[in-house]
């Protein structure tokens, strides 16, 4: 029996509702969390702008204090991270259980390995003094005082997000061990690994911003 | 017409407010994730801090009783902390949730036929952080003192006061969470939950306005968190991104400030919105006028609503270029909301109408709602805005649609919707004596500060000119009355919620998806998801020329 | 109506075909390789240019993490549209601020 257009049309426009395994519903929830994300650290790159705008040569000065081989090494080390998480998605979507807890694993340590690296930048920096309050500091002129102001909040709210990142990762690798995470139901490290790339994303900003004025 | 008779189907054999999980009495409702229950937690908590922030305003319009300096109730130091509790109570602990928690809650999974939101659980975290961004908030009482610096914190003040706004701000910041993912649990549920047969364009009016406002909830609301967190971070490490002496700049702050803080009055005014299509349509009994426009504009002001916060800054030191920008744009926002009025009053010509409780809260809306209105484009128009900023005037203007629009059909939705929601009808005579005496303190209160300020009264100084005394003691009458109406409709409804008469699953006659099921409904909502096939607000009776009813694909 | 078109393909796509591991090692060399244009480049003067420089390579590292690595490429329009609304967003609180800041004195 040939159905009328109306009943083809209410058949084919499905709910999920009833669906406890609609995957696009959770995808969905993380990308809108991403974008809040997103908006968040947008206010602090407006604020870079505007006094950077206000105090070129301020911030090309202080550029010059941070250090780029520390930046540039954290770069490619994020970089990578990215990479074993995807990897890490890819070999689950194969079947590959325990590959995939390598490159997760992988992803974790050089999450721990970027906090490292940046701990260690940030003692230099304290003890050349040029820290928020220092004399040093307040004895510079007031752009250089800002630019290290936002270096730090900026890269200090980053370091948190790969902090909760490194987290959620650690709980995806149990769920991983225990086959909660399956070739066939792996949604929540896709979920994750987006978390993950956005923290990366952040830091392809925040790198040339505070790294790469000369 | 209304009717309140019962007939067997109207009766569920378990309503949502029966226990039947594990957990018994007040854990039954504090763990549980079902949408209902969660907009009824929301629904308590709310109404204790506007009570509270009610509270607050009756204090101050009390302090108003002598010009002072001398002779006052309080001290300048106690009025500041009185109106910054007062303004963050209001916004972000009552009108911001609002009926999206609230309502929204209970009834957006009810009106697309879906049995909760996408994330209940992230549903029952959402209230548990509102109540503890409250409770964050209050603490800061007994640190060292309620902030003084008004609800916006404005640098430099906010950073040097000795009052403690860090444990403040908090608070805020906490609240933000929440709001944030009430909004993306939202944005997943109506694009992922809606019942077979309900294309967008076949949804419920009030769900476009959640739609919307969800929208503002997600993009706006992380420009105040992370604007709130760098003042935490310039009182504990006086990093000086704030400070004019480090090079820190104040209007910077207040750019930052109004991005989120503008949009969120939109945040205040879209579900109310959404709830007159509701009403309006209900007891017209006749479908919307225009139903596309109105869905579509509420879109555009939230869109328009994110062009325009530079015109809270005239005066704090914006360069001409932004001040033309800004005011232009700020009156484009009037023409999607007119859209919405001429729909309306469109939709009531040649209509049925019943002048039920809800119905006369429309009118009490239109009225205040075009007043604070029509004062807005006074204060968008930078030649007068000048002379009225900082005044009174504002505060009378933001009263007017705030509370005069926006609340006033938080309590029309009230009356339109508690029926279904506990199956017991509230004394209608006693609700309209109610709207009566709000409305006429409402305006009493109110409409002096128009013209105080009109007059040059700055705004939050706790004392003034003895000319200005008459007008400050009308308003601070209107303010009595004004509270003596909240009492009577708060004591009515709550009464009608437990010793009401019984009423049926549709005792208004909408023609919505939460009509079609029992009052009070199931916990499962409906028996079986049911199928959509004509639009929302369609009513056979009204248009007769019309019987056959549309079908999807037209 | 887009909307039921779009019912039509989540239903078809149940089943996604995993990216080949190695594109996703070529992605990563992509984005090696200019992040260390960048830093050489950032050694160069080219007085404002540099910043632009800088931030067009930004654009183009997060873009191809955004859209191979988030696979934005290959999801459903709605997420597009998505980042689509708050990059707009993103565009308009930078536009009109600097309407305000760009003419100071």
């Amino acid at each position: 029996m040939k159905l009328s257009d109306a009943e083809q049309t209410i058949e084919r426009t499905e709910s999920h509702a009833e669906d406890h395994h609609d995957e696009m519903r959770g995808k969905m929830g993380m990308w809108l969390f991403l974008l809040t994300e997103l908006l968040l650290f947008t206010g602090l790159f407006l604020m870079y702008s505007v006094y950077r705008y206000l105090n070129t040569a301020d911030f090309h000065r202080a550029g010059l204090e941070t250090h780029v081989l520390f930046g540039t090494v954290n770069t490619m080390v994020l970089l990578t991270s990215s990479l074993t998480m995807v990897l890490s998605i890819a070999a689950i979507q194969r079947g590959r259980k325990w590959l995939s807890v390598g490159f997760l694993s992988s992803t974790i340590l050089l999450g721990l390995a970027f906090l490292v690296i940046k701990l260690f930048e940030w003692s230099l920096e304290i003890k050349e003094g040029l820290f928020p309050g220092s004399t040093v500091l307040l004895s510079k002129p007031n752009g250089e005082i800002l630019f290290f102001g936002l270096y730090y909040t900026m890269t200090g709210l980053h370091g948190l997000h790969v902090v909760a990142g490194m987290i959620v990762l650690s709980f995806m690798l149990v769920f991983i061990l225990r086959d909660k995470i399956t070739p066939t139901d792996y949604i929540k490290l896709e979920n994750a690994g987006l978390y993950w790339h956005l923290v990366d994303i952040i830091w392809i900003f925040l790198f040339p911003l505070f790294y790469l004025i000369n | 017409m209304a009717d309140f008779a019962i007939s067997p189907h109207d009766v569920a054999v378990h309503s949502y407010l029966e226990n039947r999980g594990k957990h018994k009495g007040i854990l039954a409702w504090i763990l549980s994730t079902d949408h209902k229950r969660i907009g009824i937690l929301y629904l308590i908590s709310l109404f204790t801090f506007f009570s509270a922030g009610a509270v607050l305003g009756f204090l101050m319009r009390l302090e108003m009783l002598v010009p002072g300096p001398a002779g006052k109730i309080f001290d300048a130091q106690q009025y500041n902390a009185l109106f910054t509790l007062h303004g963050v109570i209001m916004i972000f602990l009552f009108v911001i949730p609002g009926i999206p928690a609230t309502l929204g809650n209970f009834f957006l999974p009810l009106q697309i036929g879906s049995k909760d939101v996408a994330f209940p659980r992230l549903n029952l975290l959402s209230w548990y952080l509102y109540v503890t961004g409250g409770i964050v908030i209050l603490l800061s009482l007994f640190r060292n003192g309620l902030p003084d610096t008004g609800w916006t914190f404005y640098v430099p003040y906010s950073v040097r006061s000795g009052t403690d706004v860090t444990m403040a701000v908090f608070g805020v910041f906490i609240l933000g969470f929440s709001s944030i993912l009430t909004g993306l649990n939202f944005i997943t549920t109506i694009h992922r939950m809606r019942a077979p047969g309900m294309g967008f364009f076949k949804m419920p009016l009030f769900v476009w306005a959640l739609y919307a406002t969800a929208w503002v909830q997600v993009i706006a609301t992380p420009v105040l968190a992370i604007t709130l967190l760098l003042i935490i971070i310039e009182r504990l490490f006086s990093v000086g991104i704030f400070d004019p002496t480090k090079g820190g700049d104040p209007v910077l702050y207040q750019h930052m400030f109004w991005v989120y803080s503008h949009p969120a009055v939109y945040i205040m005014i879209l579900p109310p919105m959404g709830v007159v299509s509701e009403i309006v349509t209900t007891f017209s009994h006749r479908s919307i006028f225009g139903y596309k426009m109105v869905a579509m504009s509420s879109l555009a002001i939230a869109f328009i609503g994110y062009l325009v916060w530079g015109h809270h800054m005239f005066v704090a030191g914006e360069t001409q270029p932004a001040q033309f920008a800004f005011s232009l744009l700020t009156f484009l926002v009037a023409i999607p909301s007119g859209i919405k009025v001429f729909n309306w009053v469109a939709t009531m010509y040649k209509g049925s109408i019943d002048p039920q409780p809800p119905f006369l809260y429309l009118m009490a809306f239109i009225i205040l709602f075009s007043i604070g209105g029509l004062t807005g484009l006074v204060l968008g128009s930078l030649a007068t805005d000048v002379h009225l900023t900082g005044t009174y005037f504002v505060v009378g203007h933001f009263h007017y649609i705030i509370f005069g629009g926006g609340v006033f059909i938080f309590f029309g939705a009230l009356h339109y919707w508690l029926p279904k929601m506990f199956g017991r009808m509230y004394n209608i005579k006693v609700a309209n004596w109610a709207l009566g005496i709000l409305f006429v303190g409402f305006n009493l209160l109110y409409f002096p500060m128009l013209l105080l300020g009109y007059e040059g009264m700055p705004r939050r100084y706790f004392s003034y000119l003895p000319q200005y005394d008459t007008l400050q003691h009308i308003s601070m009458v209107g303010s009595w009355i004004l509270i003596t109406g909240l009492i009577m409709m708060m004591w009515n409804l709550i009464h009608g919620i437990f010793k009401g008469e019984k009423c049926g699953a549709n005792p208004w006659g909408g023609t919505t998806l939460e009509w079609t099921i029992p009052s009070p409904p199931p916990p499962e909502n409906f028996e079986e998801i049911p199928v959509i096939t004509h639009e929302p607000y369609y009513h056979p009776e009204a248009e007769p020329s019309e019987a056959e009813p549309a079908l999807v694909g037209k | 109506m887009s909307d039921i078109a779009q019912e039509i393909r989540d239903e078809k796509k149940t089943h996604v075909e995993p990216i080949n591991y190695g594109r996703y090692v070529l992605v990563w060399l992509a984005l090696i390789a200019l992040t260390c244009v960048t830093a050489v480049v950032a050694g160069i003067n080219l007085a404002a240019f540099t910043l632009v420089v800088a931030l067009l390579i930004a654009v183009t590292k997060a873009s191809m993490v955004v859209n191979i690595f988030m696979h934005i490429k290959v999801e459903d329009r709605i997420f597009k549209i998505f980042l689509g609304i708050a990059g707009f967003t993103i565009l308009i609180i930078f536009t009109l601020t600097f309407m305000d800041v760009f003419f100071r004195r």
